[in-house]
Parts: C-alpha cells; sequence; structure tokens
C-alpha cells in the first residue's frame, strides 16, 4: 500500500492532524502518538533555533553576501587629543557566523524530516494496532540493536564542528578577498574564481611557484613512498632470511630509531647536517672534504638529503609493517619458483613484489596520501629552504608547507585555501583511481 | 650432530654472502642508531653552544640535566612537562572511547549510515590537516579558548575531536575476531552493549592497548598544532614546543645542550611505550590488511 512508507510526503499527505501539526510545532505527533518525552525534547530544540534565529541567526544569514561593509574608521578626538578607532566590521567573523548558521539550519531541516516520520510512523503502528515502543524500551535499544547510534553521536559531533564545519569555512575563504596583499585582514569581499585563476596561470608569479611546488611534491611522494616501500621490504627480507643471525638484536635496532619521537629525530638531523654541524665536521675531521657541505641552502643537495632522511625515518616503519604480511606468501610459490631455476631477485620481482602490492594498496595510498601532506619533515629538516628572492615558496616547499607559509607567515588566506583545496583534488583524483581498482576495497565484506 | 654436520656443508658462495648480510646489517644498524648515540652524548656535554670542532665532546657533565629541570625563569621544562601531562592524559580517555567505539560500530554492526560514513572518514583523510587547523583556530578563538589557561582545553579538542576518523586499525582487528562468538552471546540473551564491554573489548586487549598508548603519545610528539595554539603564551607550552624553541636563534647557545638532555628525557619513555606496543601494531596492521 502507498501509505505504508513512511515518507515525509506520505506524512504531509495521509497524516492525521497532529502528524500534520509536526510541521510547524515539531514534536507535536510524537507527544500526541504517546512519546511524550522525545516530543518535548523535539520541540525543546524547536523553541532554541527559533530563539538564535531571530537573536542572531537571519542578520548571520543576511551579512553573508556582503561580508560587511563597514571599514573600520578613525575619528580625532579633540578633547583627549587622540585618534580613537570605530568597530567596523569583521568580515572573517562575519564569514564563520554564517557558514556556522548553515550548519545550524541544516541540522534543524534534518531534525524536522526525522520527526516527521517519526510521527508518521507512530500514527500507523497506532493504526494498524502495534503498540507504541515506551521510552524506557528506546533507551534500552539504544544499548543493544540502536548501540551504534550511542556509540558514533559524539565522535560524529566532534568531526562535524572541528572537522567538517571548519572544511567548510576554509574552502569558503578561497573564494574572497581575504588576505594581507592588499590589506583586506578586517574587511574582506566574495571574489569568484580569481585566485584559482592565479594560481592555476603558469605566468604569473604564484602560478609559477604552484606548479613548481606540486611537481616537487610529486616527486618527493613517488620517492618517499616507493623507495621506502622497496628498501623497507629488502630489509626485512635481508633479516628474516634463515640464515640471518640474531634477528631479534637487528629488529631492535631499527626499531629503536623509530621509538624516539619524530619530531626530536628531525630536529637533531637538521642540527647535524648544518654546515658546522656533527657530520661536516666528523668529514672535515676524517679529510674527506674541505669545505662544508651546503645539505639546507643548495636546492639539490638539499631535496637529495631529505629523501634520504624520509628513507632513514620510513625504512624501518615499512620493515615493522611488512614483517607479518611476508611471512603469509604461500611457501609452495617460493618453492615452485626455485625448481624452475629463478634466482632471487627474479622471485622478488615475480612473486615477493606483486604478492605484496595486491595485500596492501589500501597501505599504500595510505602513505602516499600521507607524505604529500608530510608537514613535519619539510618544515623541521629544511624549513622550506632556500627560497630564491621574491618568492614565497621555496626550494623544498611542498604543497601543505607552503600553505602553512601562506596562512599562519604571510596571512595570505584567501590563496593558502586555494592550495589546499588544489592539494585535496590532486589526492583525490590519485586515491579514485587507485582504491577504486584494489581488490581489498572490492571486497571488504568477504574476508569478514 | 646432524646440525653440526649441516652447517659444515655451507658452499663457500653461500658462506660469502652470510659475512656479506651481516655485515652490511652491522653497517645500517650503525647509521640508524648514530643520531641517537650522538644526542645522548650531546646531552652530558660539558662544552656549551650547539656547533662544536669535535664529533666527540671533550668533557661530560650532569649539569644540562640540572639546569634543565630547575631553571624555570627562561623556558621553565618542568611546568612543560606538567601541561603535556595533563593534555596527554584528558585527550588519551576520551579518544580512547572515540576511536573503539567508532571502530566496533564500523566492525560489528550494520546500518545505512555505515558506508557513507567510511567513505566520508577516506574523503576528510585527503584534506591536508593543517588546512581545518587554520580554521579550527578560528573557531576556537570564538569560543574565548586560546587565551590563558583556556589554550589547554583548546588542545584537549583538538587532539580528540576528530579521532573519530582514525578507526581503520582497530576496526582491522575487530574484523578478525570471529562474529560466532557474538552470535552465540546474542543467543543466550546479552544486549550489543554486554558484547561490546564483556566480550569484544577483552578479546582485542592488544589493540585496546594501541590505541591507548597512541592516544597517550601524540599530545607529545605534536608540534605544530600546539605551536599555533600556544603562539607567545610560554606558560602554556608543551614540550615540543618547548624543545622546539630551545633550537632558536636566542636560546640555542645556551640551551641546545639542556634541548639534547629534554631530547633524552622525553624519548625514554616514548621509545619504551613504543617498544612494548609494536607487536600490536603488527597484528593490527596484519588484520587491517586482510579486511
Amino acid at each position: 500500500m502507498k501509505e505504508d512508507r513512511i515518507t515525509v510526503k506520505n506524512a504531509l499527505t495521509y497524516g492525521d492532524l497532529y502528524t500534520k501539526l509536526s510541521a510547524v510545532f515539531m514534536g507535536a505527533g510524537l507527544i500526541w502518538h504517546r512519546q511524550i518525552v522525545k516530543g518535548v525534547l523535539v520541540f525543546l530544540f524547536e523553541i532554541v533555533f527559533w530563539y538564535f534565529m531571530i537573536n542572531a541567526g537571519f542578520s548571520n544569514l543576511l551579512m553573508l553576501p556582503s561580508l560587511g561593509t563597514q571599514e573600520q574608521g578613525k575619528v580625532w578626538n579633540e578633547a583627549k587629543q587622540i585618534y580613537e578607532y570605530t568597530a567596523g566590521d569583521n568580515s572573517q567573523q562575519i564569514l564563520l557566523a554564517g557558514v556556522i548558521t548553515c550548519f545550524v539550519v541544516a541540522a534543524i531541516v534534518a531534525l524536522w524530516i526525522l520527526q516527521m516520520r517519526h510521527s508518521y510512523k507512530l500514527q500507523r503502528l497506532i493504526e494498524t494496532g502495534h503498540p507504541v515502543p515506551t521510552l524506557k524500551e528506546d533507551v534500552r535499544s539504544l544499548f543493544d540493536g540502536n548501540l551504534h547510534i550511542t556509540l558514533m553521536t559524539l565522535p560524529c559531533l566532534g568531526i562535524l564542528v572541528f572537522n567538517i564545519v571548519p572544511l567548510v569555512y576554509m574552502i569558503t575563504m578561497a573564494f574572497t578577498t581575504y588576505s594581507k596583499e592588499d590589506g583586506h585582514l578586517m574587511l574582506f569581499d566574495w571574489d569568484g574564481l580569481n585566485q584559482f585563476m592565479r594560481v592555476l596561470n603558469m605566468n604569473g608569479n604564484i602560478g609559477r611557484q604552484f606548479w613548481h611546488v606540486l611537481a616537487w611534491t610529486i616527486v618527493w611522494a613517488i620517492f618517499a613512498t616507493f623507495l621506502n616501500y622497496i628498501l623497507g621490504m629488502v630489509l626485512a627480507m635481508v633479516i628474516n632470511r634463515k640464515d640471518t643471525k640474531g634477528k631479534a638484536f637487528w629488529r631492535f635496532c631499527f626499531v629503536l630509531s623509530i621509538a624516539v619521537p619524530q619530531f626530536v629525530t628531525l630536529m637533531i638531523m637538521n642540527i647535524m647536517l648544518q654546515p658546522s654541524g656533527a657530520i661536516n665536521v666528523l668529514l672535515q675531521n676524517w679529510g674527506l672534504i674541505s669545505e662544508p657541505i651546503p645539505f639546507w641552502t643548495n636546492a639539490t643537495i638539499a631535496r637529495i638529503t631529505i629523501i634520504v632522511i624520509i628513507l632513514w625515518v620510513g625504512i624501518p616503519y615499512t620493515m615493522l609493517q611488512v614483517t607479518g604480511i611476508l611471512q603469509n606468501i604461500p611457501g609452495e610459490l617460493y618453492e615452485a619458483a626455485k625448481m624452475d631455476g629463478a634466482g632471487s631477485v627474479k622471485i622478488f620481482f615475480r612473486i615477493t613484489l606483486p604478492y605484496m602490492l595486491f595485500v596492501t594498496t589500501p597501505y599504500l595510498i595510505a602513505s602516499f596520501v600521507g607524505n604529500i601532506n608530510n608537514f613535519n619533515i619539510i618544515y623541521l629538516l629544511s624549513g622550506g629552504g632556500p627560497t630564491y628572492v621574491g618568492d614565497t615558496a621555496g626550494q623544498t616547499d611542498l604543497l601543505v608547507t607552503w600553505l602553512y607559509k601562506l596562512t599562519v607567515e604571510k596571512q595570505y588566506y584567501n590563496l593558502g585555501a586555494v592550495i589546499g583545496i588544489m592539494t585535496f583534488v590532486i589526492l583525490t583524483i590519485i586515491t579514485l583511481l587507485t582504491y577504486r581498482n584494489s581488490s581489498s576495497y572490492k571486497n571488504e565484506e568477504a574476508f569478514m | 650432530m646432524e646440525n653440526q654436520l649441516e652447517k659444515n656443508k655451507l658452499s663457500p658462495r653461500r658462506r660469502a654472502v652470510n659475512v656479506l648480510v651481516h655485515v652490511l646489517l652491522a653497517v645500517l644498524a650503525l647509521i640508524w642508531i648514530l643520531p641517537i648515540v650522538w644526542i645522548i652524548l650531546t646531552s652530558f656535554r660539558a662544552e656549551p653552544g650547539a656547533y662544536t670542532n669535535t664529533f666527540l665532546p671533550q668533557g661530560y657533565t650532569l649539569n644540562n640535566y640540572i639546569k634543565l629541570l630547575t631553571d624555570q625563569n627562561v623556558l621553565n621544562f618542568p611546568k612543560m612537562f606538567m601541561n603535556t601531562l595533563i593534555i596527554a592524559i584528558c585527550s588519551c580517555i576520551i579518544s580512547t572511547f572515540f576511536v573503539l567505539s567508532v571502530a566496533y560500530s564500523l566492525s560489528r554492526m550494520r546500518f545505512k549510515f555505515r558506508k557513507p560514513y567510511m567513505n566520508l572518514a577516506m574523503i576528510l583523510g585527503l584534506f591536508p590537516g593543517f588546512m581545518t587547523m587554520i580554521a579550527q583556530y578560528f573557531i576556537l578563538k570564538s569560543m574565548g579558548l586560546t587565551e590563558g589557561s583556556m589554550i589547554r582545553f583548546g588542545l584537549i579538542i583538538v587532539y580528540c575531536a576528530c579521532t573519530g576518523l582514525g578507526f581503520q586499525i582497530s576496526k582491522g582487528f575487530f574484523d578478525t575476531i570471529p562474529r560466532s562468538i557474538d552470535e552465540a552471546a546474542i543467543m543466550d540473551g546479552a544486549t550489543q552493549w554486554q558484547v561490546f564491554t564483556r566480550i569484544t573489548m577483552p578479546l582485542a586487549k592488544p589493540i585496546v592497548i594501541y590505541t591507548v598508548m597512541t592516544a597517550f603519545i601524540a599530545p607529545w610528539v605534536d608540534f605544530i598544532f600546539a605551536k599555533v595554539l600556544c603562539r607567545a603564551n610560554a606558560d602554556q607550552f608543551t614540550v615540543a614546543i618547548g624543545l622546539w624553541n630551545m633550537l632558536q636563534k636566542e636560546y640555542i647557545y645556551q640551551w641546545y645542550t639542556c634541548f639534547a638532555a629534554g631530547a633524552v628525557l622525553i624519548s625514554i619513555p616514548i621509545a619504551i611505550l613504543f617498544l612494548y606496543m609494536q607487536r600490536f601494531y603488527v597484528e593490527g596492521m596484519s588484520g587491517a590488511v586482510k579486511g
């Protein structure tokens, strides 16, 4: 039957007086259909919502298109002999308030839909002579069949408020003039796609830097991910060889290096590789070099150094992660290959690597994403430098560290937001292409 | 006896490979251990300053540790330590609850929002964590959590609010626990809540320990969120920013050896925790890969 389906449309067409009344007075239907506590709570939410909207919400939304017009003024006070500042509009706060209000409205719409459906569902239950769940039964189901609601409400709320809202807020900034560049820190305006054009335009100063940084970011992520993966695997295999003595000891040595907090080792590396740091001193004392090696001031050397250090940081991790999986490779595969006279190099590339790639694709993608967004290693090692005069991005800057410089140091918030969005777009493309095709995604249920 | 014979039978080529492998491992292990040895030596170095003309210290002293733990005027290390400890304990409790709740729900319950949630988590993970951070700062500021002692709450919120997205390893582990155990318990009249707290949690002890430890370690090793939130509020510094500050131009000469001492002091407990939990990590990893 058509009216059996619990939808908002049916609730509005076939609902009784109280269900229809819920469209205006939220919770009315629930109260009438014997779920009084729930209904009162929903109604209280509605009152709070309207109170918020009348006091602040509507004006927040009205300010959103203009983002404020009142500039901060300066008035000469003759009596006190000083300039007095009059409060102007703060566009950044207006934008934030607007974004939050949009989320509040979306939340109340969702609640409205839920309570309409629920009210209609209760009405149908009563009409067909079924018992209406009491409050006690509802609470009990929150710890049984509906346990996921109890467990996930708080984490989801946290993600909504401190991840999704900030993200949307930051994305909106990309379409404004919010930047220190032309003095738009207090009062700014909508700017359409201009900042995107600027970043993508290869001939402009910002655009040129963007493509440079992007190219290095991708080169870096490929080297960091795949070298780590292969070398880490080789190390794990060397340690696990039948003839290797003291397996636990070797493993301990490598694991110890990652047990020390990463920011500590990175800062130590930075100091050790300075012109008068320990490494240069050691090499000079041995007479291997006469001049200190410019580890951080020469662009090419700095890039190589950083890749070497990510190997130092990453290889033990990979070793740790793949050791268990390596032992899962069916032994018959190896024996068959040996029978056919394959050498160990050939066995690695024909059997081990394909098997590992097949099993660990999601892990590889995760570490590729992690490397593109690897802020600590660049910031603590080279600080993105060396930087050419007139540039905001250094030669070893990744998109993330450039984003940091643009927002925190330069206060070019709109450009920073555009860079963030571009990073996301690039990562999405890469991830979708690989992840969708991986076996582990397709067969998630199959392994349970 | 037979074993001995077999060993003697090793061909010369194989023996050469064995020697080579061990030499290679020794060299590599040295490279990996060297920075750690160096920082420990530096922490006992008597000469001040960041750079010296010799690789090994000329004199040894305990003064660096004493200065680090008693000097409260410029960089108050004991205070930073307490700040970080409080933040770490609070955020550890909250985020453990978040991570395990989400992981259990996704692994064991079936609901409409399940797949969308997992996809959403993946999409959100693709944004640079940094991008949200700037906006988080503005939001915390509008809530008044960026001034004075409120910074602590701000940091706790920042560290645990989004942990619900990091469920993958725990979920992978839960997936490996046979569902028939749950089903049997439910047949006997247990509710899902009882299954979660009385059956799954005890069985998943390794991953619970792993989650608690990672959550506890996070505030000790995070540096950038703390830096953005604390700015110049020196009395709210966490250990990581304190150590970073010791390497800045104005402090480095006086504080470099103390930095080394601080780094050693912080690294020891964290390294012990890490070494202890690495096997849980490995187990969780192979579980996550399977599922």
